[in-house]
């Protein structure tokens, strides 16, 4: 707590820093962190930014290319050195990436027995593969498989370490829609079974309101803005209050709906909103 | 429908009729053009168009082949060849990679190694003949280190350029699965250097036999080198010529064997090229 009260006073020039979502989420989050500055050369990326995360959380950060949104996860995933400001978070964790991020060289299977300790190494990544539905590809070589399988693999992998804290930078981004969708119900259910607190980073609306407790948006450096997603699960598009949580969290984004002459109802399924990725009603449940 | 019917067939006909006529033509036209220009070769020598102090005729040719085969002398000769090569390319290896494991693996290291190995690999090795046999005498030694000191340089550079091109995604990925360094050398970043590796060795034992050719022609008592020497003397361009072909041969030889190291050893890489070759 001294290092931390240090960095406050030295670096904080918004004053306490006990940023809107402190203390609500109770005594022992799983991530803390407190005034965390990132700059690279120039101007910060990350400027003072707190955030607390709570065991079991399931946190959506959104924002524009830019915004830190990348900087934030690979500060938790511990590729990114902390140079102000205070971080606590938990010794096990696990990242999946955008790409699949597997080694060529190595089975499918060994990939996610990678760097697991024990007699069970083997035994333990079967059953991860198992539960992403792999586990007919555990022998294959990474490079034969299919993207959606190629996630699966890294999902598997960072399943298999147990983790406290689950990082996902933009796991879906490279794969077709329809593999997204299936991909985002796995996520859901895995997240259900095992309760890792999850941070996902994505540029997508839709998929931060499926899967989220909690959407934020990073903008200058900092949480610009925080929507509690309270709708029950499973969610659907269809969903009662799906919409004007949608329309919010674009409007915090910066895109104003009714501005841009574009409506919720009437769009095809293709359209995207300038800018975004983000899917717009019309494609259905997440199933 | 009916315009989508009917080429199928005909395009079946064609192709089932006509496609292993032209491959099998093909492969013949292929063997044409080097078997004629044998035959030429053994016309011309027959009729005394080629004289056989300039060359042999390939009948010739393989009649000395036959006879140093069955005297022993081609066998003794190449065994003492391939044992020089096989010397000199392990102490390449061993050095070669120990130098691109330091200078791959360490920013010191780089800098302690890089910069003499790039300075020196600018001379032409085989150029430092004479000091060498100032050095080393006349003896296996000179021959041996000729071809160590010109096979280290393909080896070390194309390892130490394939640890250094290792996708820093992948070393990033290994490095959230809490791998130790042992580890991300072992896993990650031998394994990511292998393909450049192989291609290295195949530069070095091309080298090798470069610099054994040399290496035996100065000062040699035996080895296939030594043999052309000698039939130099005597004007036998039919052993010369016999030299010629088996280390030929041994150069396609040694590529072959890292050609199978490699489908053995990456055999995780897609298959660019299915089925050819």
């Amino acid at each position: 707590m001294a290092a931390d009260a240090d960095f406050h006073t030295a670096l904080n020039r918004q004053g306490k820093g006990d940023g809107m979502n402190a203390d609500t989420h109770g005594p022992r989050p799983t991530v803390r962190i407190r005034g965390l500055t990132r700059a690279f050369g120039g101007a910060p990326v990350l400027n003072a930014l707190d955030l607390q995360i709570a065991p079991g959380e399931f946190v959506a950060l959104l924002g524009r290319s830019g915004s830190g949104k990348t900087t934030l996860l690979r500060t938790l995933a511990g590729l990114d050195l902390v140079e102000h400001g205070h971080v606590e978070m938990p010794a096990r964790r696990a990242v999946v990436f955008q790409e699949p991020r597997l080694l060529p060289w190595k089975r499918v299977w060994r990939n996610v027995a990678l760097g697991l300790r024990g007699e069970d190494a083997r035994a333990r990544a079967l059953a991860a593969l198992d539960e992403v539905g792999l586990g007919h590809r555990v022998q294959a070589w990474p490079l034969t498989l299919s993207g959606g399988e190629a996630q699966r693999a890294g999902l598997a992998r960072a399943l298999v370490r147990d983790p406290e804290l689950l990082l996902l930078d933009e796991p879906f981004a490279a794969v077709d829609a329809l593999t997204r969708l299936r991909m985002q119900a796995l996520v859901s259910a895995l997240w259900l079974r095992h309760r890792p607190a999850v941070l996902l980073v994505t540029h997508d609306v839709d998929e931060a309101l499926l899967l989220a407790d909690r959407a934020l948006v990073l903008d200058g450096g900092r949480i610009g803005a925080e929507l509690v997603v309270n709708l029950p699960r499973p969610r659907r598009h269809a969903d009662p209050g799906f919409a004007a949580l949608r329309h919010r969290l674009l409007l915090a984004l910066g895109v104003d709906e009714a501005a841009a002459g574009l409506s919720l109802v009437d769009l095809p399924a293709e359209e995207t909103m300038p800018g975004w990725n983000g899917r717009v009603a019309g494609i259905g449940a997440a199933e | 429908m009916s315009e989508a019917a009917i080429p199928p067939v005909s395009l079946a006909d064609t192709r089932r009729g006509a496609l292993p006529r032209p491959l099998s033509l093909l492969k013949f036209r292929r063997f044409a053009a080097p078997v004629l220009l044998v035959v030429a070769w053994q016309a011309g020598a027959s009729c005394g168009v080629i004289p056989s102090r300039l060359v042999a005729s390939p009948v010739a040719i393989l009649d000395s082949f036959w006879s140093l085969s069955l005297s022993g002398e081609l066998g003794r000769n190449l065994l003492v060849s391939l044992a020089r090569v096989a010397a000199g390319l392990g102490i390449a290896i061993i050095v070669g990679v120990g130098l691109a494991l330091l200078a791959g693996l360490s920013r010191l290291g780089e800098d302690a190694v890089d910069a003499p190995l790039q300075m020196v690999r600018t001379l032409p090795h085989l150029a430092l003949v004479p000091l060498f046999i100032l050095w080393f005498g006349i003896g296996e030694t000179p021959k041996i280190a000729l071809v160590a000191l010109g096979a280290v340089f393909p080896i070390y550079l194309n390892l130490f350029a394939g640890i250094r091109g290792v996708d820093p995604k992948l070393v990033e990925a290994a490095n959230t699965l809490g791998l130790s360094r042992g580890e991300l050398i072992r896993h990650v970043i031998l394994p990511g250097a292998l393909p450049s590796a192989l291609v290295g060795l195949r530069y070095a034992l091309g080298v090798a036999w470069l610099s054994l050719v040399v290496g035996e022609q100065i000062n040699a008592q035996s080895g296939i080198g030594n043999m052309m020497m000698d039939a130099r003397e005597f004007l036998r361009t039919d052993i010369i010529m016999v030299g010629l072909l088996v280390y030929a041969l041994l150069g396609l030889g040694a590529d072959q064997l890292v050609r199978a190291l490699e489908r053995f050893t990456l055999v995780w890489r897609p298959t660019l090229i299915s089925t050819r070759r």
